[in-house]
Parts: structure tokens; C-alpha cells; sequence
């Protein structure tokens, strides 16, 4: 799990041990485990209110868990007060201090250090480069967009170079361009300086493309962890599967397995052939994950593989780089295909159109069975 | 007095009349409209008299013969009055730092922790402020007599009512209010603040003096000025905790009301009602000043 090779007794950035938050009898977080190696870019991905801020302000030290425990570093961190861990917060309400400039907010962590002023002033020269803001020094936090406020907060917590940077959502509030930008500047920032990062965001995409390893959470609990990869391609729960990219969900039941192929009948009486990634048993309730791209549609005679379904064309959406397309299965329910735009060409002839009749297929290694 | 509220009349009269011209206005705004101008004519009109007739060249009655400086020109000169002037500022000036002290460190523990009975004390801090000046006065002035007879036959001391008395009577009713308005700049302050100096590395005494105390301190600045402008206001209070010979400025009005109101008595007042006003305002200004910050 370790990305720069397996350690012989790994000493572990962060390790959270059972840890349970609960407010007033409800638990924001419950019986979180996890291990997150020193250097690693580990995201947190999760619906609104399943717990990620909860969670980071637990590492930080600003709530103390309910139960569990925290070990930053290797040193257990029981009640050890916020302002002794070394860990700094890129917060999702920034939270910059109104009365000071720009470059006081990002020195200040610096000044709490002692360290010496004329490096600071390079510092912080260099940390408001990094997130664009060169001349934005002497403004106070107000005078500022809130695109412009996150980079400060970002610059702020990023100059201490702490063991652990937590980040809840550091990007949400900048425009696309400006958000790809940074994306890559803190990706560069965390390997050149070996940072390890913890990263809250809503956006899917970013937590592939940056994270070593996701973990997506629901109502508190961790339900799934793993590299991007493995989190889109095995998701292991309906949730995961469906809060990670899209996906077409057809319910049914376990009739035979076979070479690791699991033989489902939906209820409506399609027989459809996926790979289990937990063991399943015939007889089991189970659910099929399809993702849209990896389903092909077929004109013609009937193709001569073991998932092709008869369907007929509802509606298209041309979207540049692909196709969408919504098609009827025989049972009447509907079901979503995306296909590449892989030839340049405006011949009408070239793309289905509504009402058109077609076999849709896949492998079995692209339907996945899930238990949950 | 007659000239003015033939003015209002006027005002009044020239007011009821607009609705029949212009009949998009409904009569309820008009009533309303007309019951503000009578309400400010009869929160001002008494001081806009008092004011003129400071300048009122008459010694005595209230008839209008011209106008004087002479008045002013008399303050100035009187010894008893600066001396009185001397004695309000100095109560003021330590009674409004003892109560700020005071008053902050209470709003800032009432602020801070969510200890059982947070709120039976929350609002105690208000009784200072609602209950009447009279009662204050006389509790003090009894809470003094009591403790000076026990201190007597305790310790032997000897204490009198005198302008220390005076100064701590005043820091009793000012605590109330520097902590009310404190209380208010600290419930505009954003906690998370604090944790994010927290997680900078500043130890709590390092988040106090660098980040809450600066964004706090309008306020603070703010209360003292009500402070003082209390103080130098106060007479009820005054004078039932002063001891024989003390004198500030509104004692010394008092004291200086016979049969009629001189017009030094009116120049007075107008100094210290210009002086209250300006204190008020910066103190508006100052509590303004943050709530415009923290935003
Ligand atoms: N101080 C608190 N007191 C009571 N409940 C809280 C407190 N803080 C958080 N919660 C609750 O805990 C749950 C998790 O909140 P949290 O802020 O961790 O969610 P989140 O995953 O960060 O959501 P978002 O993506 O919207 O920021 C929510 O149901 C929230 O209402
Ligand atoms: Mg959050």
C-alpha cells in the first residue's frame, strides 16, 4: 500500500484505530480504520454530511474522537492540543484572519516557528507565487474573490511543509481552468516535498487523477479503500459503484457459477453473465453494475456472445468526445451507453437516431455482481 | 419653546394635508410618518431650547433679549467648575479603565466555556443596566455604610464616603455595560479563527494577543467609551456615593439649580451634551468598525 515500496515495519503518516465521533447520539464517523502512508496523496470522497470534515478535524486535533485512536508519525496524539501536531488544515471555510494582509496570514505559521524574518519574507514570496497570488500581499482577506481567499488559505498551510496536510475541499471554490491549474501545482508541491496529503473534495475526477489511494465514505463509515483504479474498476458496494463514476444497475439473482463467472437472472427474466469481485452463491440477491462505457451497441444480426440484448434507441446526446445514448431494454427499463466519437465525421448516417433497433453487449468481466 | 411647536404644528398641519393631493400614498404612512416627527420634536425640542438659551443674553427668566457668549466666557473662568470638571474626568477616566478590565476579562469567561449556569449569569450582567439609578444608589450606598461599619469594628480602619466611592460605585454600574458590548463583538468574532491559529501553531496565549484581542478590540474600545460617557453622565449614582466636598459636573449643576435655571447652568449642560454625543459616536463608530471587519 506503501507507494515508494513496502517498508519492513512501516512507520505510518496517519493511523486512525476504531475512531468514532458522536454528536449528541447520532455518530458523524464510525469505527474508521485506516493507514496512510508517509508521502502518499489519499483523498476522502463521500456524499455531503458522511463525515470528512469530521474526520480531519479529529487528525487535527480540534474534536477529540469518541472512541479510537489517532497515531500521527508513530506518536499517539490522545488530547495532545492542535497547535503541537504537526499537521496543517487548508480549511473549507478558509477561516483567513480579517485583520491581517495577505502576506501576514500566510507568514503567520512561520512566525509562530520563530523562524528568522528574512526567510519568511522569501517564503512567502515563494508560497504566493505558487498559488498565483505574486502581487497580492498587502490586500486584506476581504478585498479578495473567493477563489482567490482558498489560494491564500492553501498558500498559508502549505508554507509550514508539515508531515501531514490536510485539505478539505481546497479547490471547490476556483473555475475550471484555474482548478486544473492547481490540481497539477499541488500535486508537484506534495511529491517534491514529500508532503502527505489528505484530501476532501466532491470532485470525482480530481480524486482519481491526483490520489494514490481513495476512500469513499458513507454515513460515516469507510466503505471501500483502494487506488483510483481499483475504486472504478472493483467497486465492491452498489454505492461505490454508483458514487464513483455512472453506472446501469440491474437487480437479479445468482442461477450458476462457472470459471469465476457468475450466471444472474434479473427479474425480469435477462440472463446476463459478471464477474463476482466477493464470492457469491447460487441462490444469492445480487445486484449487476454496468458502467455505460463499456457496453457496446451492435446493428444487425444477433452478434454470437453470451450478454446481447435486443434494445431500441430512446434518446442521443451528442457531447463532442462522446455520444450518450439512453436505449430500452426488452424488459422496459432503460439503461445508459456512452460511445467514443472515435472517427471525425458529420455524416447523420454515422450516429443512431432515436427509434432505431440495436444489441446492446459486453463481457462478463465488464458486469460486475455485487452483493450489497 | 412657543416658537418651535408652532413650527411643529405647521409641520404637522402641512403633513396631513399631502394625502388628499397625492393619493397614492396610503393615510397608515402618513400616520406614521407624522407620528416620527412628532416623536423626534419631542425627544429634541427640550435640548434645542436648552442649547439657545445658553446663548441667551437674559440673566434671568425665559425671555429671548439676544444673543452671548458671555455664558462660556463665565465657565471658563470658574474655578469651582473646573475643579468639577476635573473631579468627572478623573472618575470617568478610572472607573472606565478598572470596568473595562473588568468587563472584558467577564465577557470573554462568559463567552468561552458552556459551563452549567452560563446563562442565569448572562443575563444577571444586564440587572446593572435595566434596573433604576435610584435603586442602584441607594444599594450602594448602603452596601458602603455596611461595609465601612464592619471594616471599623474588624480592623479599626476609619473609611469615609469620598471620591473613591464615588469611583467604585462607577465601576459597579460600568462593568454591566462594557461586558454587554463586548459580549456583542465577541459574538461576531468567528471561532474558527482560533482553530486555525490553533493549527498554525500559535499556543492559546499566542492566538489571544495576536488574532482574538485585535478583532475584539473595537469593541473593547467601544465599551469604554460608553464607560466613560456613563460616568461622566451619571448623577443618581454620584450622588448618593460622594462624600462631603466632591463634585463633579452634574453635581455641581445640581447644586447650582435655585429657584430658576441660569443660563450658566444651560452653557454647561451644552458642553457636556456636545461632549456625551461626540463619545457616543466614536463609540458607535468603534463598535461599527468591527462588525465591518470580521465580515
Ligand atoms: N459540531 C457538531 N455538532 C453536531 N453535529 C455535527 C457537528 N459537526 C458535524 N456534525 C454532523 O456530523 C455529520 C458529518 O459532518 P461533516 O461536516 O463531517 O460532513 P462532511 O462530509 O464534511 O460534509 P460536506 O461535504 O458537506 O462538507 C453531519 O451530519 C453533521 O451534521
Ligand atoms: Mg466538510
Amino acid at each position: 500500500m506503501n507507494p515508494h515500496g513496502p517498508a519492513a515495519n512501516p512507520v505510518w503518516a496517519v493511523e486512525l484505530n476504531h475512531v468514532t465521533k458522536t454528536f449528541h447520539g447520532t455518530a458523524a464517523v464510525c469505527d474508521v480504520n485506516l493507514r496512510i502512508a508517509d508521502g502518499e496523496f489519499f483523498s476522502l470522497l463521500g456524499p455531503s454530511g458522511c463525515g470528512k470534515t469530521t474526520l480531519l478535524r479529529m487528525i487535527a486535533g480540534f474534536e477529540a474522537p469518541s472512541d479510537g485512536s489517532i497515531i500521527i508519525g508513530g506518536t499517539s496524539v490522545g488530547d495532545m492540543p492542535p497547535h503541537r501536531r504537526d499537521v496543517n488544515t487548508v480549511f473549507q471555510s478558509y477561516a483567513l484572519f480579517p485583520h491581517l494582509s495577505v502576506r501576514e496570514n500566510v507568514a503567520f505559521g512561520l512566525q509562530m516557528k520563530g523562524v528568522p524574518k528574512a526567510e519568511i519574507a522569501t517564503r512567502v514570496q515563494a508560497a504566493l507565487e505558487l498559488v498565483q497570488l505574486p502581487g497580492f500581499g498587502d490586500r486584506k482577506p476581504r478585498q479578495l474573490s473567493g477563489g482567490q481567499q482558498q489560494r491564500v488559505a492553501l498558500a498559508r498551510a502549505v508554507i509550514n511543509r508539515p508531515k501531514v496536510l490536510l485539505l478539505d475541499e481546497p479547490l471547490a471554490a476556483l473555475d475550471l481552468k484555474l482548478r486544473k491549474e492547481m490540481q497539477i501545482e499541488l500535486k508537484m508541491l506534495q511529491e517534491r516535498l514529500g508532503i502527505t496529503f489528505i484530501f476532501v473534495t466532491h470532485d470525482q475526477e480530481e480524486a482519481l487523477s491526483l490520489s494514490d489511494r481513495i476512500a469513499v465514505m458513507n454515513h460515516g463509515s469507510v466503505l471501500q479503500v483502494g487506488p483510483p483504479a481499483e475504486i472504478y474498476e472493483r467497486p465492491l458496494t452498489q454505492f461505490v459503484a454508483d458514487f464513483i463514476g455512472e453506472c446501469n444497475f440491474l437487480p437479479g439473482r445468482v442461477t450458476a457459477i462457472s470459471d469465476g463467472i457468475a450466471e444472474v437472472e434479473t427479474s425480469s427474466a435477462l440472463r446476463i453473465s459478471g464477474t463476482a469481485p466477493q464470492p457469491v452463491a447460487p441462490g444469492d440477491q445480487v445486484m449487476i453494475a454496468i458502467r455505460p462505457e463499456k457496453v457496446r451497441l451492435i446493428e444487425g444480426e444477433r452478434p454470437s456472445i453470451s450478454n446481447a440484448f435486443p434494445v431500441q434507441i430512446e434518446r442521443v446526446a451528442y457531447i463532442g468526445s462522446d455520444t450518450r445514448i439512453i436505449v430500452r431494454l426488452p424488459d422496459g427499463s432503460s439503461f445508459d451507453v456512452w460511445e467514443s466519437n472515435t472517427i471525425s465525421t458529420l455524416d447523420p448516417a454515422a450516429y443512431y437516431a432515436a427509434g432505431d433497433k440495436a444489441w446492446l453487449t459486453w463481457t462478463p468481466q465488464n458486469a460486475l455482481v455485487l452483493t450489497e | 419653546m412657543a416658537k418651535t411647536l408652532a413650527d411643529a404644528r405647521a409641520n404637522v398641519r402641512h403633513g396631513g394635508e399631502r394625502p388628499v393631493t397625492r393619493k397614492r400614498v396610503p393615510w397608515g404612512a402618513w400616520a406614521l410618518r407624522i407620528n416620527a416627527l412628532l416623536t423626534y420634536i419631542f425627544l429634541y425640542a427640550p435640548i434645542v431650547i436648552l442649547v439657545l438659551f445658553s446663548f441667551n443674553a437674559a440673566k434671568f427668566g425665559t425671555r429671548w433679549t439676544g444673543w452671548t457668549s458671555q455664558w462660556y466666557r463665565d465657565l471658563w473662568q470658574s474655578e469651582k467648575l473646573q475643579a468639577a470638571a476635573w473631579t468627572s474626568i478623573k472618575v470617568a477616566s478610572i472607573s472606565t479603565l478598572i470596568a473595562t478590565a473588568i468587563g472584558t476579562l467577564a465577557a470573554l469567561a462568559l463567552s468561552k466555556t458552556r459551563w452549567r449556569g452560563r446563562r442565569a449569569f448572562d443575563s444577571a450582567m444586564y440587572l446593572p443596566v435595566i434596573i433604576p439609578d435610584i435603586v442602584l444608589a441607594v444599594a450602594l450606598l448602603g452596601f458602603f455604610t455596611l461595609s465601612f461599619r464592619g471594616l471599623q469594628s474588624w480592623l479599626g480602619l476609619n473609611l469615609q464616603l469620598g471620591l473613591s466611592t464615588v469611583i467604585i460605585a462607577h465601576v459597579a454600574f460600568n462593568i454591566s455595560y462594557v461586558t454587554v458590548v463586548v459580549r456583542a463583538s465577541l459574538a461576531n468574532f468567528d471561532q474558527r479563527l482560533e482553530e486555525a491559529a490553533a493549527d498554525l501553531g500559535a499556543a492559546p496565549w499566542q492566538i489571544f494577543w495576536r488574532i482574538k484581542l485585535p478583532l475584539i478590540l473595537p469593541g473593547i474600545l467601544g465599551g469604554a467609551l460608553l464607560a466613560f460617557t456613563l460616568s461622566l453622565d451619571d448623577f443618581v449614582v454620584t450622588f448618593f456615593a460622594r462624600g462631603p466636598g466632591v463634585n463633579t459636573l452634574t453635581t455641581e449643576v445640581y447644586g447650582r439649580i435655585k429657584r430658576y435655571v441660569s443660563p450658566e447652568i444651560n452653557a454647561i449642560s451644552t458642553v457636556m451634551l456636545v461632549l456625551s454625543m461626540v463619545l457616543v459616536v466614536l463609540s458607535l463608530f468603534m463598535q461599527r468598525r468591527q462588525s465591518s471587519r470580521t465580515v
